[in-house]
C-alpha cells in the first residue's frame, strides 16, 4: 500500500527581487514528496538551489527569498501559511535540521549541554528534572566520548566531527519524524565523515525517519539514501531511486556529473563537464543545460522539455533521454599521461626535512626549559623525478601544506634541505633564493579567491611572471598572455575581467596560468581542486594533466581527496602528523599490503555506488600534535603492537621496488 | 595574557607623560616669561623667578618629581606659584564626572535599545527614523545641536534653564535642573556612535547560521533574541561605548563651553589660554589615564564575557 | 539556450563602477550633491554674495530678514546671506587640503610600519595609542595658542592629529593583506619588496585608507569648527560658521535668524561628507559602522 507523503512540497517556485526589481527565481516548479522510512538524496551543483529547497521543507526562507507560487505540506499541514506557534512547535519537533556548517551553526556563548536542554525544554516531555540525563543520553547515542563533560563545553572548544554529531544530537532531542540534513559532512575528513554517516544510516533504520539528504558529494548520498532527486539550475533534471540514478543515470547532467567524480577503482582521469550553470538572473529558453550537453540538438534550444515519468519509476527532464547509451559511446576515457620511467633525472629532492612552526617562548629560552613540542613536519625524505606527478595525502592538520610552503621558501625549515636538480641546494628563505631556482618552482594555491589580488585583471596576474621572468612588455607580452590563456581553455577576452567576474573554475584555471607562464620545472598544487564543484574539479584535472603532458613539468600535488590523488598522480606520500607512512607508486600504495594509516583511510572513502560499502578501521578522533617518541598513528592505530609502537620510529620496509611503509608490523603480516 | 594587557596599559600612560612633558618643554617660552608677562625682558626677575619655580634643573629630573607626584597624587602648583593644582582640578573632575555619568546613565541604554530595535526591524520604519536621527547625531557638531536646544526648549519654550549658573564648588545635587540640557546633548552625541555599531553587529548576527539554527530548532522569536542573538551581537559594542565614556571624562569641551558648566574641559580651555602650563599638564595626565584605564576595563569585560578567550585563558 | 545579462555588458572602468554604485544609493546621491554644491559655493560665493561680507551698517544691526537682506544682518549689521554664502571657504580649504595629507602621512607610516612589524612596531602603537588618548582639543589648542591661528598653523596641526588614527587603520589593513595567498604568491615568485608593495598591497589598502579618508573629512570639519566656535579657528572678519553661530548666540532669544542660517550650511555639507562617506564605503564593500571615531 503507498504511504501517504510525509513531506509533499508541489509546485514550489521560490524567488529573490533584485535590485532592479525584477523577481528572479532560484527554485522553478519544484515537487518532492517524502514517505515515512524513505530517505532521499538531493544532489546538484553549487548554486542549484539545493539548501532553499531543504529549508523551504520547514516553511523556512532565507532573508530576501519569498515563495512565488506553490505549495509546502507536512503531514498534512500547510506549512506556508500556519501560525507561528504550530510552526515553532514543528521546526526542531516532528521536523527537525541538521545543519551545513554545524561549527558556526552553534551558538557561540551557550554551553553544549544548554543548548541541546533547550531543544528538550521545547519538544520534550521530559520532566525538567531529568533534562541532564536526557542530554548525556543523546550525547551517548551520537557515540561522542565523555558525554558528561562535553556537557560543560562551548562549541569552539570541539572538533569539527565532534560538533557535528552535537547538531545530531540536537536534532535527536525531539524524537524527530524527519530529518533534513544539509551537507552534513562537508568540509570533514574521510574518517569522520563515515563514521558520521553510519551513524546517521543507523539513526533512519531505527527511527523509521523521513530523511531528505542535501549533498553535492554523490558518495554520502549512496551511503544513505534510497531515492535520489538531481537539481539543475533550480529546476529538478532527474528523480529515482539510488541505484537507478547513481548507476545508470538517465539525464545527460546526472551522467556528466557522475562521470567527473574520480574513483578509487579507476585508473583514469575523471570526465570533465565543461562550462557552468546558468546565474539565477539569466534568462533561459529551451533546456537549461543545453549548453553544456552532448545531445543538445535544436529543439533543446527552443523549448523546455518536461519532466517525464517513465514506467520504470524515475522521472527525467529530457527530450533524448533514450539516447542517454549514446554519451557512453561519444566519450572515450581520457587516457592518464604515462609514468616516468625511474631512469628520469631527479628534479627536487627533500632531505630530512623538519618544520617547526613553535618558537621557543621567551621564558623557556631564558631559563633553558626543555619542553619543546615535536616537529609539525619531520622526517620527510623523498626524491621526485622530472616529469613525475607526486602525490601527497593526509587528513587535515597533516601537514601537506607546511611541507609545500617549505619547499616554495615561505615556511622556514627546521633541519634538512631541499634540492633542485640534483646539485642545487635551495636557501630556505624565499629571499635568498636565486630569480633562476625562483622561476622554477611555482605553486597554485587551494582558494583562488585568496591568491589572485581582486584588484588585479587576468591581464595584469600574467604579466607579473611574464616581466619578472621574461622582461616582456607591449605586443610581446600580450600575445605570451593570450597563447597561455588559450592553453588553459580561456579566450582573449578574459585578459580584462577582474577576478570577481570569473566562475570559481574559471579563477583557478588564471592560477594555474599564472604558475605555467613562467614555464616552471616544478609545480606545487596545493588543494587546488578543493574549493571547486566535482564538475569544475575534472576540468582542472585534466587541465593539469594535458598541461604536465606538453611541457613535461614536474607536480606535487597535495590533496586531502585519496580518489583526486589517485587519479593524477604517478607516486603518493601518504602522510600522517607530519610524518610519511608510506610512499610508493599509486598501484601499490592503493593495494595491499597496506599500511595501517592508509587502509584506514581507504576504507573510510565512500563510493558513489550503493552497493559498496566502507570499512571503517581507525576511530575518528582528532589529533593536535604529534606523539614525542615512536610512531606517529601510534594512539589512533587499531593494529598497534605495544610498547615498540610507542617507543621506537617505525623503520621503512620496502615492501617492493619503491614502495616503502613505514610500521612495525612485518612485512608479511602486513 | 592579563598581565601583558595591564603592562601595555602601564606603558603607555608612561608615554603618554613623557610626550606631555616634552612637549610643554619644547613650547616656545616658560612658566616664567609667561608669568611675568611683560616683565619678562628683565633678566633678572627672570632668573630669580626660575629659581623660585625650580626651572634651572635639568629636564629629566623636574620630569622624574612630576611624575613622582602624579603617582602620589601630588600634582604640584599652578603656575602662579600659590595654588594647589589637586585643589583646582578636584572640584572640575567631580563636576565632569558627573555630568559623564549622568549623560552615561541615559544614552547607553538608550543606544544599546535603539541600536538593538533597529538592527532587527531593519529597513523598517523603526529603523529608518533611528538611523537618520543617527546621522544627523554624528554629523551636526555638539555646539550646533547644544545652541538649537537651547534656542528652543530653553528661549522658546522655557521649559528648561539653558546655562550653568552654580559655581565649581557647589555639590552635585546643586547641579539639577541645569545639567539636563547638557545631558540631553551629550547622550544625543554618544548615542549616534553605539547605536550604529550596535545595529550593524545585530544584523550580522541576525544573519548569521547559528540564529537560523535556532529559529529552526523551534526556539521561539525573542527567546532566540535574547539568549542566542544578543549575547554575541553586543559583544563589540563594549569597544565602542568604553571609547565614548572615555570621550566623555575627557572633558566635552565644547559642550562645557555652550551651557558654562565648569568642569575639566573649560578649565583645560582656560588653562590653554592663560599658558597655565602646570595644569594643562596635570589635565592632560589625567584625561589619558582615564582613557587607559577605561580601555583597559573594555578588554577585560571582553575577555569575560566571550566564551572564546574566557576559556583560551582559563582552561589552559 | 542561456543569455548572460552580465558578463557581455561592456567594461568600465573601476572608478566608474564605484562611482555609479554610489550614486546609484540615494545616500550617495544626496551626499555627493551636497558636496558639489559646497565646492561649487566656495569656488563662487565671492562673486554671486550679494553685499562685501564685512561692510558693517550700524542701522541695520540684528535686523530680521527683508527684501533687501533675505537673511537679515548680524549683530555689526552685516549681510548675513553673503556672509553665510562665503563661511564655508575657509573650512573647506584647511580641511580639503589637511584632509589628504594626513591620509598621507598616516597611510604612509601605518603601511611601513604594519609591513616592518616586531618590536620597532609594537613601539610605534604604543606611541600611537598615546596621542590618541590625549583630548584632540587640547592636543591642537596647546599648538595654536603657541604658535597662533591662522592657515599656516591649522592646517600642520590637523594633519598631524588627524594622521595618527589614520596609522592604525593602514596597519590592520596592511596586516590583512599580507597575510593573503596573493602576497605569499608574489613572495614566492621572488618580486622585489617595493613591487609587492606598489602592486599588491597598495591598490588594496587604497580602498579602505578612501573611506578613511571620507570619514576623516568630516571629523576634521567638526573640529575646525569647534575650533572656530571656541574663537581659535578662523580670525574675524573673515566669515565663518562656527565663529558666526558663536557670536549669534547671545541674541538667539530675539534674533534666531543670525544662528540658523549658518548653522543649516555647516550642517549640510558635514551630511553631505558623511552620507558620501556612507555610500563610498558601501560600494567598496567595507563596513563603516564598525569604525569607531578615535
Ligand atoms: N538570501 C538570498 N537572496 C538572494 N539569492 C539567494 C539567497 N540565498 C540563495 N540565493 C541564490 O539562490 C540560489 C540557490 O541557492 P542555494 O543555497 O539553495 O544553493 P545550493 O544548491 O544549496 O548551493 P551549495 O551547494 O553551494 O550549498 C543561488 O543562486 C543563490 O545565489
Ligand atoms: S533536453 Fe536536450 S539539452 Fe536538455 S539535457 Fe536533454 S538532450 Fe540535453
Ligand atoms: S608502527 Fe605500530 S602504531 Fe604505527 S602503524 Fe605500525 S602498528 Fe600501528
Ligand atoms: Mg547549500
Amino acid at each position: 500500500m503507498p504511504q501517504s507523503p510525509f513531506i509533499d512540497i508541489k509546485n514550489l517556485s521560490v524567488g529573490y527581487t533584485s535590485r532592479s526589481g525584477k523577481t528572479i527565481p532560484v527554485l522553478r516548479d519544484v515537487n518532492l514528496s517524502i514517505t515515512r522510512g524513505d530517505s532521499i538524496g538531493l544532489v546538484g551543483e553549487s548554486g542549484s538551489g539545493k539548501s532553499t529547497l531543504a529549508l523551504a521543507a520547514m516553511g523556512y526562507f532565507k532573508r530576501g527569498l519569498h515563495v512565488i507560487s506553490g505549495q509546502v505540506q507536512f503531514d498534512g499541514i500547510d506549512m506556508l501559511n500556519i501560525e507561528r506557534n504550530a510552526l515553532q512547535r514543528l521546526r526542531g519537533g516532528r521536523l527537525a535540521l541538521i545543519p551545513q556548517n554545524s561549527g558556526q551553526s552553534l551558538t557561540p556563548n551557550l554551553r553544549i549541554g544548554q543548548q541541546i536542554t533547550e531543544a528538550l525544554r521545547l519538544h520534550s516531555d521530559l520532566p525538567a528534572t531529568s533534562f541532564d540525563a536526557g542530554v548525556i543520553d543523546l550525547l551517548s547515542q551520537v557515540r561522542l566520548p565523555d558525554p558528561v563533560g562535553l556537557t560543560d563545553r562551548y562549541p569552539h572548544e570541539l572538533s569539527g566531527g565532534q560538533q557535528q554529531r552535537v547538531a545530531i544530537a540536537m536534532a535527536l532531542a525531539s524524537n524527530p519524524e524527519a530529518l533534513l540534513l544539509d551537507e552534513p559532512t562537508t568540509g570533514l575528513d574521510v574518517t569522520t565523515q563515515a563514521h558520521i554517516m553510519e551513524l546517521l544510516r543507523d539513526l533512519a533504520k531505527d527511527r523509521n525517519l523521513a530523511m531528505l539528504y542535501v549533498s553535492h558529494d554523490l558518495g554520502a548520498i549512496a551511503r544513505v539514501c534510497n531515492k535520489v532527486m538531481v537539481m539543475y539550475a533550480g529546476e529538478t533534471v532527474l528523480t529515482g531511486s539510488a541505484k537507478q540514478v547513481l548507476l545508470s543515470p538517465r539525464h545527460p547532467y546526472a551522467h556528466g556529473l557522475l562521470a567527473s567524480i574520480p574513483r578509487l577503482n579507476e585508473t583514469s582521469l575523471p570526465q570533465a563537464l565543461d562550462g557552468r550553470p546558468p546565474m539565477p538572473s539569466e534568462t533561459i529558453m529551451g533546456c537549461a543545460f543545453a549548453d553544456r550537453c552532448k545531445l543538445a540538438d535544436r529543439t533543446c534550444y527552443s523549448s523546455s522539455p518536461p519532466l517525464n515519468h517513465l514506467e520504470t519509476g524515475e522521472a527525467v527532464r529530457c527530450f533524448h533521454h533514450d539516447q542517454i547509451g549514446q554519451l557512453n559511446q561519444k566519450t572515450e576515457k581520457s587516457a592518464r599521461s604515462n609514468p616516468v620511467a625511474a631512469d628520469k633525472d631527479t628534479a627536487l629532492s627533500l632531505a630530512n626535512l623538519a618544520v617547526s612552526y613553535s618558537r621557543p617562548r621567551l621564558l623557556s629560552k631564558l631559563f633553558a626549559l626543555q619542553d619543546t613540542p615535536p616537529s609539525t613536519v619531520d622526517r620527510i625524505t623523498i626524491d621526485i623525478k622530472k616529469g613525475e606527478t607526486l602525490g601527497l595525502v593526509g587528513e587535515s592538520g597533516s601537514g601537506k601544506s607546511t611541507i609545500l610552503k617549505t619547499i616554495a621558501g615561505m615556511v622556514p625549515a627546521q633541519s634538512g634541505n631541499i634540492i633542485l636538480n640534483q646539485t642545487e641546494p635551495l636557501d630556505t628563505m624565499v629571499e635568498k633564493r636565486p630569480a633562476a631556482y625562483l622561476r622554477q618552482v611555482q605553486i597554485i594555491f587551494q582558494n583562488p579567491d585568496d591568491s589572485l589580488n581582486p584588484r588585479h585583471t587576468v591581464a595584469q596576474i600574467l604579466a607579473q611572471p611574464l616581466r619578472l621572468y621574461y622582461g616582456l612588455s607591449g605586443t610581446p607580452l600580450r600575445d605570451r598572455s593570450i597563447a597561455i590563456l588559450e592553453q588553459v581553455r580561456l579566450g582573449e577576452h578574459y585578459l580584462e575581467r577582474l577576478p570577481s567576474q570569473l566562475s570559481g573554475g574559471e579563477k583557478q584555471r588564471v592560477a594555474i596560468a599564472r604558475a605555467f607562464a613562467a614555464d616552471p620545472e616544478i609545480i606545487l598544487c596545493d588543494e587546488v581542486t578543493s574549493a571547486l564543484d566535482v564538475s569544475v574539479q575534472a576540468a582542472v584535472l585534466d587541465l593539469l594533466d594535458v598541461l604536465k603532458r606538453q611541457d613535461g613539468t614536474t607536480y606535487i600535488f597535495v590533496s586531502h581527496d585519496l580518489a583526486v590523488v589517485k587519479a593524477i598522480s604517478d607516486r603518493v606520500a601518504v602522510l600522517y602528523q607530519g610524518r610519511i607512512c608510506e610512499i610508493g607508486p599509486v598501484a601499490a600504495v592503493y593495494s595491499a599490503p597496506f599500511h595501517p594509516y592508509t587502509d584506514a583511510l581507504l576504507g573510510a572513502v565512500l563510493e558513489p555506488d550503493p552497493d559498496v560499502a566502507p570499512r571503517l578501521k581507525a576511530d575518528d578522533a582528532v589529533e593536535l600534535s604529534p606523539p614525542n617518541l615512536g610512531c606517529p598513528f601510534q594512539r589512533r592505530c587499531p593494529r598497534k603492537l605495544g610498547s615498540i609502537c610507542e617507543t621506537n620510529i617505525p623503520t621503512a620496509q620496502e615492501i617492493a621496488p619503491g614502495h616503502i611503509i613505514h610500521c612495525h608490523i612485518s612485512q608479511v603480516d602486513l | 595574557m592579563l598581565i601583558r594587557r595591564v603592562l601595555l596599559g602601564g606603558v603607555t600612560v608612561c608615554i603618554v607623560s613623557l610626550i606631555i612633558f616634552a612637549g610643554v618643554e619644547m613650547l616656545p617660552g616658560d612658566a616664567c616669561t609667561q608669568f611675568l608677562g611683560e616683565y619678562q625682558a628683565d633678566e633678572e626677575l627672570l632668573a630669580q623667578c626660575r629659581k623660585d619655580l625650580d626651572l634651572n634643573r635639568p629636564a629629566i629630573d623636574r620630569f622624574a618629581e612630576w611624575t613622582q607626584g602624579a603617582i602620589t597624587g601630588d600634582l604640584g602648583l599652578a603656575a602662579d606659584g600659590t595654588t594647589k593644582i589637586s585643589t583646582i582640578v578636584g572640584d572640575r573632575l567631580k563636576n565632569s564626572l558627573l555630568l559623564a555619568f549622568c549623560a552615561m546613565a541615559v544614552g547607553i541604554p538608550l543606544a544599546l535599545l535603539l541600536g538593538v530595535v533597529s538592527g532587527l526591524w531593519r529597513d523598517r520604519l523603526p529603523d529608518i527614523i533611528a538611523s537618520t536621527l543617527a546621522i544627523f547625531a554624528m554629523t551636526i557638531p555638539e555646539f550646533v545641536s547644544a545652541t538649537l536646544l537651547i534656542l528652543v526648549l530653553s528661549v522658546w519654550l522655557g521649559w528648561l534653564p539653558g546655562i550653568v549658573l552654580t559655581s565649581a564648588a557647589a555639590p552635585a545635587s546643586e547641579f539639577f535642573p541645569e545639567i539636563l540640557l547638557p545631558v540631553i546633548v551629550l547622550s544625543f552625541v554618544m548615542c549616534a556612535h553605539i547605536m550604529r555599531m550596535v545595529r550593524s553587529s545585530v544584523i550580522d548576527v541576525m544573519a548569521s547560521d547559528y540564529v537560523q539554527m535556532a529559529t529552526l530548532k523551534g526556539v521561539p522569536y525573542w527567546q532566540m533574541v535574547f539568549r542566542h542573538a544578543l549575547p554575541n551581537a553586543l559583544l563589540p559594542a563594549i569597544n565602542v561605548v568604553a571609547l565614548t565614556i572615555a570621550w566623555l571624562l575627557g572633558g566635552v569641551v565644547v559642550i562645557e563651553v555652550v551651557f558654562n558648566y565648569p568642569g575639566l574641559g573649560r578649565l583645560m580651555i582656560d588653562s590653554i589660554s592663560d599658558r597655565n602650563l602646570p595644569v594643562v599638564q596635570s589635565i592632560a595626565l589625567i584625561v589619558a589615564s582615564v582613557y587607559v584605564c577605561v580601555n583597559l576595563a573594555a578588554d577585560l569585560l571582553t575577555m569575560i564575557a566571550n566564551p572564546k578567550l574566557r576559556t583560551m585563558y582559563m582552561r589552559k | 539556450m542561456t543569455v548572460s545579462s552580465t558578463s557581455h555588458q561592456q567594461e568600465h572602468g573601476r572608478f566608474m563602477t564605484v562611482m555609479k554604485d554610489i550614486l546609484a544609493r540615494p545616500s550617495g546621491l544626496i551626499g555627493l550633491t551636497l558636496v558639489l554644491f559646497h565646492i561649487l559655493l566656495a569656488l563662487l560665493s565671492p562673486s554671486i554674495a550679494p553685499y562685501d561680507f564685512k561692510l558693517q551698517n550700524s542701522s541695520l544691526m540684528l535686523s530680521p530678514p527683508s527684501s533687501e537682506h533675505w537673511l537679515g544682518a548680524d549683530h555689526l549689521g552685516r549681510d548675513i546671506l553673503s556672509r553665510t554664502l562665503m563661511g564655508g571657504r575657509e573650512a573647506l580649504l584647511v580641511t580639503g587640503i589637511a584632509t589628504p595629507l594626513a591620509v598621507i602621512w598616516g597611510g604612509f607610516i601605518g603601511i611601513l610600519f604594519g609591513l616592518v612589524g616586531g618590536r620597532v612596531d609594537e613601539v610605534l602603537m604604543r606611541i600611537v595609542d598615546a596621542f590618541l588618548s590625549l583630548p584632540w582639543i587640547l592636543k591642537m589648542l596647546v599648538l595654536i595658542v603657541t604658535f597662533g591661528t591662522g592657515i599656516g598653523v591649522l592646517i600642520p596641526t590637523l594633519t598631524f592629529f588627524y594622521g595618527i588614527p589614520v596609522i592604525r587603520v593602514a596597519r590592520a589593513a596592511t596586516h590583512d593583506i599580507i597575510a593573503r595567498d596573493f602576497v605569499w604568491a608574489a613572495k614566492a615568485r621572488g618580486h622585489s619588496r617595493i613591487s609587492i608593495i606598489w602592486r599588491e598591497l597598495l591598490p588594496n589598502v587604497l580602498d579602505t585608507l578612501m573611506v578613511e579618508g571620507a570619514m576623516r573629512w568630516s571629523w576634521m570639519l567638526l573640529a575646525f569648527s569647534s575650533l572656530s566656535f571656541l574663537g581659535f579657528g578662523v580670525s574675524p572678519p573673515i566669515p565663518d560658521w562656527g565663529l558666526m553661530i558663536s557670536d549669534a548666540r547671545g541674541f538667539m532669544s530675539f534674533a534666531p535668524w543670525g544662528v540658523i542660517a549658518p548653522v543649516i550650511g555647516l550642517s549640510s555639507l558635514i551630511i553631505g561628507i558623511n552620507l558620501s562617506a556612507d555610500a563610498l564605503a558601501k560600494a567598496l564593500g567595507i563596513d563603516r559602522a564598525q569604525k569607531a571615531p578615535m
